[in-house]
């Protein structure tokens, strides 16, 4: 079913060469029989479709659990008829930015399409030139992406990526948890002193912590304080990171991981604990609750993170295509971009993988699966709320961003994890804030408000 | 006598016992239906079901990539074992200048965490040529391997008393025919413990498999990049998969390591 | 030892040998027989190794400094790895010794299959550390199989939660149980051949002076197989440095050792001068261990001389 179809490589003659020359100690016959049973092709057979005129290397960082890869394969890149495309996808951002920047410094490469979020371009952009994509998206106007993306995909002066794929962050829950909600809230309309009272009631009831952080070294429980918490407390993020609205935050955040299960730590990704039962209700990205609602869509439910004094903070994740500098195919990754950004096969996409098209929430298509529909309402739920308050994702951080996130993640194992006390935790972490912004020389983004210069942290 | 064989019998059921249950639950694990997994009193014996793992089997060129990590581990094996046999007898039988500094050395390349030498070396081969190819991994593996075969042929080539490399000279061969012909099959044991040690190495090997790799993977770095972000079902069907192989080849190399009929009597 | 074959022959009836030439002979030998294993890891390690070292020891802005070391110091959770790590080698060593001494032993023993018991008690050598981090978190996590087993035998009426971040000590026990379990093979292996090539002669003195089996062991297998142990210390040792995908699994973010911190400096918060800086200093680490093997149970290697 897939073959990647890499036989036809020039280099063929000189690889033999080079190695017959250098690395192999062993045996001249022996080593050139492997030889030329490996070199002919017999590592040739690895993912993607086969092709025509030639083969497109497509590697993403997202969509890499096993169902999702294959769902990418047989559904959506299958329909693409401009060439075969071989699709790779790592689920480890470090590997695939690696991949892309070892490429780029060798000047040389294999790689004709990469798919990955808005913050990964910003940080090969910060070690790498990426290609100037302004001409595809000038092709693609009659996609209609909104104003808001498009502006995230510029970076040093001009569009890095195509928009491609959308998703944020919600929280689910087990049916059998919804009793235990305190009088008068509605899942769907949730503060968070209610989910705290939820929290407490469930573990009066049953005995355990019910509640459940994705808050393992790969889990994004640092988004949940970047683009939730933080919004909804205090209005801000940097600006307000120490303030007093701050420690009250995370004092209410002390008292709800006080009711949440003590193997998050090693919780990625929700939906497992969701499934065996750990955990009733959790926060996490759409995508990571996805294959508990598929699998047993009568016995969730989905719904948007709670809101707090300040308002409904949350963060939208966004997803783009670019094309390589050392590309061999352009005109062909052109056209698949192009395919990629259809309507029909976002529908696909969205069916298939859970990832919303990069459109208004409203132009969402009909007739979709279970889980995804619920997905979408509350999506829409959020978006839509009265007091919804957008963040937007982090600019200007460039390479700094993984190092922002530390920030987060050290001061909540600090607080929650070490009981550490939270005015002097956070003033401590603030001043690393500060230089890592003073570092990246980014000005404030939203919630905070816009800053002149580099964004102070209060 | 009968208490102290009876113990000794015991004694080897209950470590048998530990060794392969957790392989028993990693097997229910991978043959249940996926409501299975997820259930709580979890069932000593399941629902079988191949469900799981015929998916997985199907999918993402899995049948290739385990071609591709025979075909790696069977390079790092020979590469290495010739390369490293000559360095193990070197240190067991001569003192040298230089002799502690490069024992620690060797030992010490192997301290340095492999994620962290990943771009230079994937640079490297890119330029070389030979990135996204069983050679590229090959090298790779056995840079990491050889640290070990060397220690470990040196210690059996050690354990090879002089004496007898001594007494067949005497009689005329050359050292590299007392090495061969008198040395290798008494140390040939020990030297197959170490083949067999650069191979299950190599084959469980992900991370530098991962980084050097696009298209064509090795089944651990196929399996174990999808694993990390896939439901448990998968992971447990991907684990199995990837545990099988290494069990023939132990049990194909047990009787060597064990040499039946090699006279060990001297 | 090699004195005593030619104590037994007369003076006058030893064949006439040829005098020793190597004292004459310049000793190239070793040199050129080391030769292609140090090329080799020059090329495919020193090389990256450097680069890796260069990334340690230069700042962000690229000069050379110690600034990424105090970095190192500084990072929050540093010490209590550096502590996590050493405890878990202290316990791991002994316990995986133990046990593999026991198996490799009774490999030994002339038991009926003892071809059958070898085997299995090498199985776990084709279990990578991700694969058995997967096992064994299956079993530990709370919905997993040791709360199952214990609530099917009425121990337990709620599951435990064994990998809470509140119990380090346990979580600590998990690991070593989980690396006991995949990475004893190895030892048994090394054990084994060691044993193996101890002749018979002596085991069978022993015997002529009734020794008991624990004496045999003490003072005689014991003894006899100090190469082999410390072969085996140093490769467990150095292995036990580098793995982190167990302790991932089980512990998540809840403790970490030096190898996770260099793993996590890398992959989740992309600075490479970090990472190289705990990578050194796990290198330096494993130096010193097993130079400490080295001198503590030195070795009289059989020269050719």
């Amino acid at each position: 079913m897939d073959g990647s179809s890499a036989h036809g490589r020039d280099d063929l003659i000189s690889r033999r060469g080079l190695l017959r020359l250098g690395a192999v100690a062993a045996g001249g016959a022996a080593a050139s029989g492997l030889l030329s049973a490996c070199g002919s092709g017999g590592g040739g057979s690895g993912g993607g479709g086969s092709g025509g005129g030639g083969s497109l290397v497509f590697l993403s960082d997202q969509l890499s659990t096993t169902d999702e890869t294959a769902a990418m394969r047989s559904k959506i890149l299958s329909g693409f008829t401009g060439a075969g495309v071989s699709f790779t996808s790592f689920s480890d951002t470090t590997q695939f930015i690696d991949q892309v920047i070892a490429q780029a410094k060798a000047g040389t490469g294999t790689l004709d399409l990469i798919g990955g979020l808005q913050g990964d371009f910003v940080a090969l952009e910060a070690q790498i030139p990426l290609r100037d994509m302004s001409d595809v998206i000038s092709e693609l106007k009659d996609r209609n992406f909104p104003a808001a993306y498009l502006e995230l995909a510029k970076i040093k002066g001009a569009y890095r990526f195509v928009p491609w794929i959308t998703a944020t962050y919600l929280m689910a829950a087990s049916k059998q948890a919804l009793p235990y909600l305190p009088s008068g809230a509605d899942v769907n309309t949730l503060t968070y002193d209610q989910l705290l009272a939820w929290g407490q009631a469930l573990n009066k009831a049953k005995g355990q912590q019910l509640i459940g952080f994705p808050a393992s070294p790969t889990g994004l429980i640092k988004r949940f304080f970047q683009g939730y918490l933080y919004p909804s407390f205090t209005g801000g993020l940097n600006t307000q990171f120490k303030g007093a609205a701050a420690v009250g935050m995370w004092q209410y955040f002390k008292q709800l991981w006080a009711v949440t299960n003590p193997q998050s730590p090693t919780y990625a990704m929700m939906d497992e604990p969701l499934l065996s039962g750990e955990v009733w209700v959790a926060w996490d990205h759409a995508v990571r609750l996805s294959n508990a609602l598929q699998q047993q869509p009568d016995n969730f439910v989905v719904f948007p993170a709670p809101s707090g004094p300040k308002g409904l903070g949350y963060e939208p994740v966004l997803g783009g295509l670019a094309i390589p500098t050392t590309s061999k195919h352009v005109t062909q990754a052109k056209s698949l971009i192009s395919y990629l950004t259809l309507q029909q096969t976002q529908t696909t996409m969205l069916n298939a993988e859970s990832w919303f098209p990069p459109v208004g929430a409203n132009a969402l298509p009909s007739g979709l699966a279970p889980g995804v529909s619920a997905e979408a309402k509350a999506i829409d739920a959020t978006t839509g709320a009265l007091n919804a308050l957008a963040s937007q994702l982090p600019i200007g951080l460039g390479a700094q961003s993984a190092t922002y996130d530390k920030v987060f993640v050290d001061t909540f194992t600090a607080i929650a994890l070490n009981g550490a006390p939270i005015p002097s935790t956070l003033a401590a972490e603030a001043t690393t804030l500060q230089s890592v912004l003073q570092q990246a020389g980014a000005a404030c983004w939203k919630p905070d408000p816009a800053s002149a210069g580099v964004c102070q942290v209060g | 006598m009968k208490a102290r064989a009876f113990g000794k019998y015991a004694g080897a059921v209950i470590l048998a016992v530990w060794v392969l249950f957790p392989m028993y639950l990693l097997t229910v694990g991978a043959f249940s239906t996926q409501s299975g997994v997820y259930q709580f009193p979890k069932s000593l014996w399941p629902d079988w079901s191949t469900g799981t793992m015929s998916f997985f089997w199907d999918s993402e060129g899995v049948p290739a990539a385990l071609g591709r990590s025979v075909i790696v581990a069977a390079i790092t094996v020979a590469l290495s074992m010739l390369i490293g046999t000559p360095a193990g007898y070197a240190i067991a039988r001569y003192r040298f200048r230089g002799k502690s500094a490069y024992q620690l050395s060797i030992v010490s390349t192997r301290a340095f965490p492999v994620v962290v030498l990943s771009i230079p070396l994937a640079v490297f081969f890119l330029q070389w040529g030979i990135y996204d190819t069983v050679w590229a991994v090959a090298l790779m593996h056995t840079a990491l391997v050889l640290p070990f075969v060397v220690l470990i042929t040196t210690s059996v080539l050690a354990g090879v008393p002089v004496d007898l490399e001594e007494a067949a000279q005497v009689f005329g061969t050359s050292r590299l025919g007392a090495f061969w012909r008198v040395v290798v099959p008494l140390a040939l044991p020990g030297l197959a413990a170490a083949a067999s040690f650069a191979v299950l190495m190599s084959y469980n090997e992900v991370f530098a498999a991962s980084i050097l790799t696009i298209e064509r993977p090795t089944l651990p770095a196929l399996v174990l990049n999808a694993l990390s972000a896939s439901p448990d079902p998968y992971k447990f069907a991907a684990a199995w998969l990837l545990m099988i192989p290494t069990f023939v080849f132990i049990f194909i190399m047990r009787r060597y390591i064990l040499g039946f009929g090699v006279e060990r009597r001297l | 030892m090699s004195g005593a074959t030619s104590a037994s022959v007369p003076a006058g009836l030893q064949p006439a040998l040829p005098p020793p030439v190597r004292r004459r002979r310049p000793v190239l030998a070793p040199y050129i027989l080391l030769a292609p294993s140090v090329v080799y890891l020059v090329v495919f390690f020193i090389v990256p190794l450097l680069q890796g070292l260069r990334l340690a020891f230069t700042g962000e802005n690229g000069q050379w400094g110690l600034a990424t070391v105090h970095q190192l110091v500084n990072d929050p959770g540093f010490w209590s790895s550096v502590w996590n790590t050493l405890i878990m080698l202290a316990i791991i060593l002994p316990v995986q010794l133990v046990l593999a001494l026991a198996m490799s032993l009774l490999v030994n023993a002339k038991l009926r299959g003892s071809g059958f018991w070898f085997y299995i008690y090498m199985l776990p050598l084709g279990i990578s550390d991700l694969t058995s981090g997967i096992i064994w978190y299956s079993v530990f996590t709370q919905q997993g199989w040791l709360n199952s087993v214990l609530q099917d035998f009425g121990i337990i009426h709620t599951p435990f939660i064994w990998l809470s971040y509140q119990h380090q000590l346990l979580i600590i026990a998990t690991i070593v149980v989980a690396e006991a379990w995949r990475s004893t093979s190895i030892i048994v292996i090394i054990l084994v051949g060691g044993l193996r090539a101890i002749p018979r002669e002596y085991s069978e003195a022993a015997d002529v002076f009734y020794a008991s089996p624990w004496q045999k062991l003490w003072h005689v297998t014991l003894p006899l197989l100090r190469p082999t142990l410390r072969t085996a210390l140093i490769l467990r040792t150095v292995l036990a440095f580098e793995v982190f995908a167990t302790v991932i699994a089980l512990a998540g973010s809840s403790l970490s050792v030096l190898a996770t911190k260099a793993n996590n400096a890398y992959t989740q918060y992309q600075e490479p001068h970090l990472a190289a800086a705990y990578g050194v200093l796990i290198m330096l680490l494993s130096l010193l261990s097993t130079g400490l093997f080295l001198i503590m149970l030195p070795v009289r290697t059989d020269q050719a001389s």
